[in-house]
């Protein structure tokens, strides 16, 4: 069916984004990875154009030239704090395509089938298109609400679980019909059925799913659109999507691994959602006042400092405080202070977030480092600013086991001499768990929106 | 409310109860300032810094003593040289004062200002919890000792603290005993280490050894079971046998040494005696102790308090106002724990006191209360045990994770696991034609490669991964082209199409944003 030139640009391609992802383990190399990359998808593209010959050849540029205008058009303008909407809406791309061609290769299928073949086919075509459904709509929700469009409380049905359960025994049952009827009209109204059932659970899934949770959720959506692509690629008999398929399936599983695992957290109850609702706070048993401190008082302290060591999380990233960060750390750094970064691996709405938005600000990469390679040096440190962070470095994880997030790995950082603390207030957390960082001794709070402050520190630094 | 700052009028007393930064802090808080004049100048701080942070100069003591309604001091009230008065006379009725007082050691001084009628705060009474830590001024001043001791030892001691390899010979370093690693001993271990000896620190408290650790100084422990903490945090005494073998260790110790720096204290007793006149024999000549517990009779032999003596070729320093000898950091200091114990005492930062006796701080402190004498304070509720000397942060309590699965739990889940993907693969193997088995070959080695090439991707580079995997998973837009190019129907056709664009914009979106991405990314 291909010809032995297509199949061989096939196996160049699938090197080809093997090198793409493996380029990736460092920083130096990674910019070779992408061209890698898109190196692969050119020459399958032009392989595949090359085998389809004239037919439709027109409409099929057209399409191309549209989609990858708009495309760039998008990558361009994004900002680098939209990056998680922009990640999510692009699954929810691959996982339309996937049920746009699940529908056409039940209708009109390139290669046809008989027997235990046949079978096989229509078992591809309806998990490829269930997959496909469920990433199209969770991720179109997982977008609408990083974005702040759909609120991103969780959102919780009575009887949720029920719910997804029926849809799932539906599905399957429905399932068991699909592959027994001849009847294609019949065929084509149990995949519409189904798709809708799809649609519907996607929805449900991640409507039950908070804000701080994202993280799971994106890469799960990653991980479901590459599933997504392999289904296609069996119903097709096409190694390449098939081998594209499994290397994006087990990059977004291991992510949501990593995630799962920073959070100490099973992966199905991530999924089930409505975590944070417990209202009923644990109560810190503390007579300790909360101490305030002012920007001249911090300035002073990190002017002193001999080693800083910054931890953001998610409120740097929406106060947009990263630019002013990035100067602090420059004006610092100038001084001869020794400032590093601490990222928690779910720090932020996507894996990754906050490297890739002080990468933004011009922060070096080598001075930003992970939980695991930072936490044993927070006694050496002198000041710890913490900005927009909160569980990532509640000490109740570490030293309450009767803690809701008791066991989740955090970044240490109240063993500094001096934390500080940027807060507009002194809410709880995503997880609702105080926060017993907040009373310590050694902590200090400064209140207000974490750019303001950070520009009124860079301000007084300079001034 | 009127707060008065008098000169110290102790002989060599150079520290100032307030500074101008502390001043401008009190006035922040509602107070009124009196500063006697001449009362900063031997701690560096002079009138006009005063007068600019807000204070009004006073003439004389007595001018200040009239207005203050609140008297800070460092040391207690005694007879003023000049005017022949004791300053406690001079105090107004109903007025306060705040300061080290020592009421254990002075009743008659507890007598005399309960006659007056004030009200008295004895910084040096308070209670061990971490809330009063940011006033604990006797963890400062300690602070400030142990730093001084190492100086004064290497101001007498004929030897480099760092060891040396020069063109005239190789100089070794010197070694340091730090005896008590209360926050005074742990001072000195980081000041000696910080001048690059090496140290080794004792203590009776076991817990005590992970803090020597992180300061790059060794623990030497007695080989014994015994507990040596007491209540506060503080060490209590110990029995005949340990001291026994505690003895043996410092001659040994002696012997070796070249500087030894004792901060052994026990509450309410005199400083037990450590270093026997046969340890300073065994020392070699040259050689240096400091006694940070001379004030209380040394806790060594031979120690002179408050002098400097040369006993058996070593030189023995009995100082005992060091912190005095660095009066402006000790001010700062001192000045900053009676600023923090002001603004507990002025909740409304309405410039009026709130003796708040149900306040465990507040109650420590006050040990004359409104003319009635109020020492000793009854006993802590909470037992303060467990809290760790002021100045070090808490060792890490790491807690097991709760209800973790047990072993054979897990075992049986992962053969559970085994058996379905057995029974998967059977099930493929047994019933799939050929065709399919190829293709799934493919699939399963994929996922393995999958596997092995995305664990080694940089956390750092987690978000350009997501969106470089977005961008190849466009790669179904080659299904989408081979269907647009053999579609019949027209549904199928726009269906097609409609999916060849919107995987076209995943690729080319995918690959554009990681690229802007990995282009941030900078050393």
């Amino acid at each position: 069916m291909y010809s032995g030139l297509v199949s061989v640009a096939y196996v160049v391609a699938s090197i080809l984004f093997i090198l793409s992802l493996g380029g990736l383990s460092h920083q130096e190399t990674a910019r070779r990875g992408n061209w890698c990359g898109i190196a692969g998808i050119s020459i399958a593209m032009v392989a595949t154009l090359y085998h389809i010959g004239a037919d439709n050849l027109i409409a099929t540029l057209v399409a191309i030239a549209l989609g990858g205008i708009a495309g760039l058009i998008v990558a361009q303008r994004v900002v680098m704090t939209q990056m998680p909407q922009l990640v999510a809406i692009l699954h929810s791309f691959v996982g339309l395509a996937a049920v746009l061609v699940g529908f056409a290769g039940y209708l009109e299928p390139l290669v046809s089938t008989v027997g235990a073949e046949h079978t096989i086919k229509l078992v591809e075509v309806y998990v490829g298109i269930f997959v496909g459904g469920i990433t199209f709509t969770g991720s179109v929700v997982a977008c609408g609400k990083l974005h702040g469009v759909i609120s991103s409380k969780p959102v919780m049905l009575p009887g949720r679980h029920w719910l997804n359960l029926g849809i799932i025994i539906a599905t399957l049952v429905l399932g068991g019909s699909f592959l027994s009827t001849d009847n294609s009209a019949l065929g084509v109204t149990i995949l519409i059925v189904m798709t809708g059932l799809a649609l519907l659970l996607g929805t449900h899934l991640i409507m039950a799913i908070g804000g701080a949770d994202m993280p799971v959720v994106v890469s799960m959506l990653n991980s479901y659109s590459g599933w997504a692509a392999a289904a296609i690629g069996f119903l097709l008999r096409n190694d390449l999507l098939i081998v594209t398929g499994a290397l994006v399936g087990s990059s977004g599983a291991i992510l949501s691994y990593i995630m799962c695992k920073a959070m100490n957290r099973s992966f199905v109850s991530v999924i089930l959602g409505g975590f944070g609702q417990s209202t009923e706070s644990t109560g810190v048993a503390s007579d300790e006042p909360v101490q305030e401190t002012t920007v001249e008082e911090v300035c002073e302290e990190l002017l002193s400092a001999q080693a800083v060591i910054i931890t953001p999380g998610y409120g740097m990233a929406v106060a947009q405080a990263q630019n002013p960060v990035s100067d602090i750390t420059r004006f610092l750094r100038d001084k001869g202070v020794e400032v590093r970064f601490g990222i928690h691996p779910v720090a932020g709405r996507l894996p990754g977030h906050m490297n890739v938005l002080l990468a933004e600000a011009k922060v070096p990469y080598d001075i930003v480092l992970e939980m695991d390679e930072i936490n044993d040096d927070f006694p050496q440190t002198d000041v710890v600013l913490v900005i927009g962070a909160n569980d990532t470095v509640n000490p109740s994880a570490a030293e309450d086991p009767g803690s809701p997030i008791s066991g989740m790995p955090v970044l240490e950082v109240w063993k500094a001499h001096r934390v500080v603390v940027l807060k507009r207030g002194m809410s709880a957390g995503y997880s609702g768990v105080e926060n017993p960082l907040f009373y310590k001794p050694n902590t200090r709070m400064l209140f207000g929106d974490a750019k303001d402050m950070t520009e009124q520190i860079l301000m007084r630094l300079k001034g | 409310m009127i707060l008065g700052i008098p000169r110290e009028i102790h002989e060599h007393e150079h520290r100032v109860a307030a500074t101008p930064k502390s001043v401008r802090k009190l006035i922040g808080l509602g107070h009124e300032v009196v500063v006697e004049c001449g009362a900063g100048a031997s701690a560096q701080f002079s009138d006009a810094a005063y007068k600019e942070a807000g204070a009004t100069i006073a003439e004389s003591p007595k001018d200040l003593y009239q207005v203050a309604d609140c008297v800070l001091k460092v040391r207690a009230p005694e007879i003023h040289p000049e005017y022949g008065v004791d300053e406690s006379q001079w105090l107004k009725q109903d007025s306060h004062l705040l300061g080290y007082l020592w009421p254990a050691q002075n009743p008659e001084l507890l007598e005399k200002l309960s006659a007056r009628g004030v009200t008295a705060f004895a910084i040096d009474s308070l209670p061990r919890i971490s809330r009063a830590q940011r006033m604990d001024a006797l963890s400062s001043m300690a602070n400030i000792a142990g730093y001084r001791a190492v100086v004064e030892a290497a101001q007498h001691f004929g030897r480099f603290f760092t060891g040396q390899v020069t063109a005239a010979g190789k100089v070794p370093p010197a070694k340091v005993l730090v005896i008590g690693a209360g926050v005074a001993g742990l001072a000195a271990v980081g000041a000696a280490r910080g001048m690059g000896a090496i140290v080794r620190a004792f203590d009776t408290r076991p817990e005590v050894r992970e803090q020597v650790e992180s300061m790059g100084a060794d623990f030497l422990e007695v080989e014994m079971e015994e507990e040596g903490a007491g209540a506060g945090g503080y060490a209590k005494e110990m029995s005949d046998e340990f001291i026994r073998k505690e003895m043996a260790l410092f001659l040994e110790q002696a012997a070796e040494v070249d500087i030894i720096i004792t901060t052994a204290l026990i509450p309410g007793k005199p400083a037990p005696k450590l270093i026997t006149e046969d340890m300073v024999k065994a020392m070699k000549p040259g050689s240096v102790i400091v006694d940070l517990a001379s004030e209380r009779g040394g806790n060594c032999e031979l120690t002179v308090p408050g002098e400097i003596a040369c006993k058996h070729q070593v030189t023995l320093i009995g100082y005992t106002d060091l912190p005095s000898r660095m009066a402006t950091v000790a001010s700062e200091l001192y000045a900053t724990n009676l600023l923090n114990l002001i603004t507990e005492l002025t909740p409304e930062k309405d410039g009026q006191f709130n003796v708040d006796m149900d306040d465990d701080v507040i109650r420590g402190v006050t040990v004359v209360h409104q003319g009635e004498i109020s020492w000793p304070p009854p006993k802590p509720k909470t037992p303060t045990s467990t809290q760790p000397p002021p100045g070090t942060e808490e060792p890490p309590s790491r807690q097991q994770p709760l209800a973790a699965p047990s072993p054979l739990f897990r075992s049986l889940r992962q053969i559970g696991w085994l058996l379905i993907a057995v029974g998967v693969l059977y099930g493929v193997g047994a019933h799939a034609p050929q065709s399919f088995l190829t293709h799934f070959t493919v699939f399963v080695l994929a996922c393995f490669i999958g596997w092995q090439v995305i664990w080694n991707v940089t956390p750092a580079l987690h978000t350009p991964l997501m969106s470089v995997t977005n961008a190849i998973s466009g790669i179904i837009v080659i299904g989408a082209i081979l269907h647009l190019a053999q579609s019949e129907s027209i549904i199928i056709g726009v269906a097609s199409f409609f999916a060849v664009l919107i995987a076209s914009i995943n690729v080319a979106g995918g690959f554009r944003v990681t690229h802007r991405m990995l282009n941030m990314f900078r050393k």
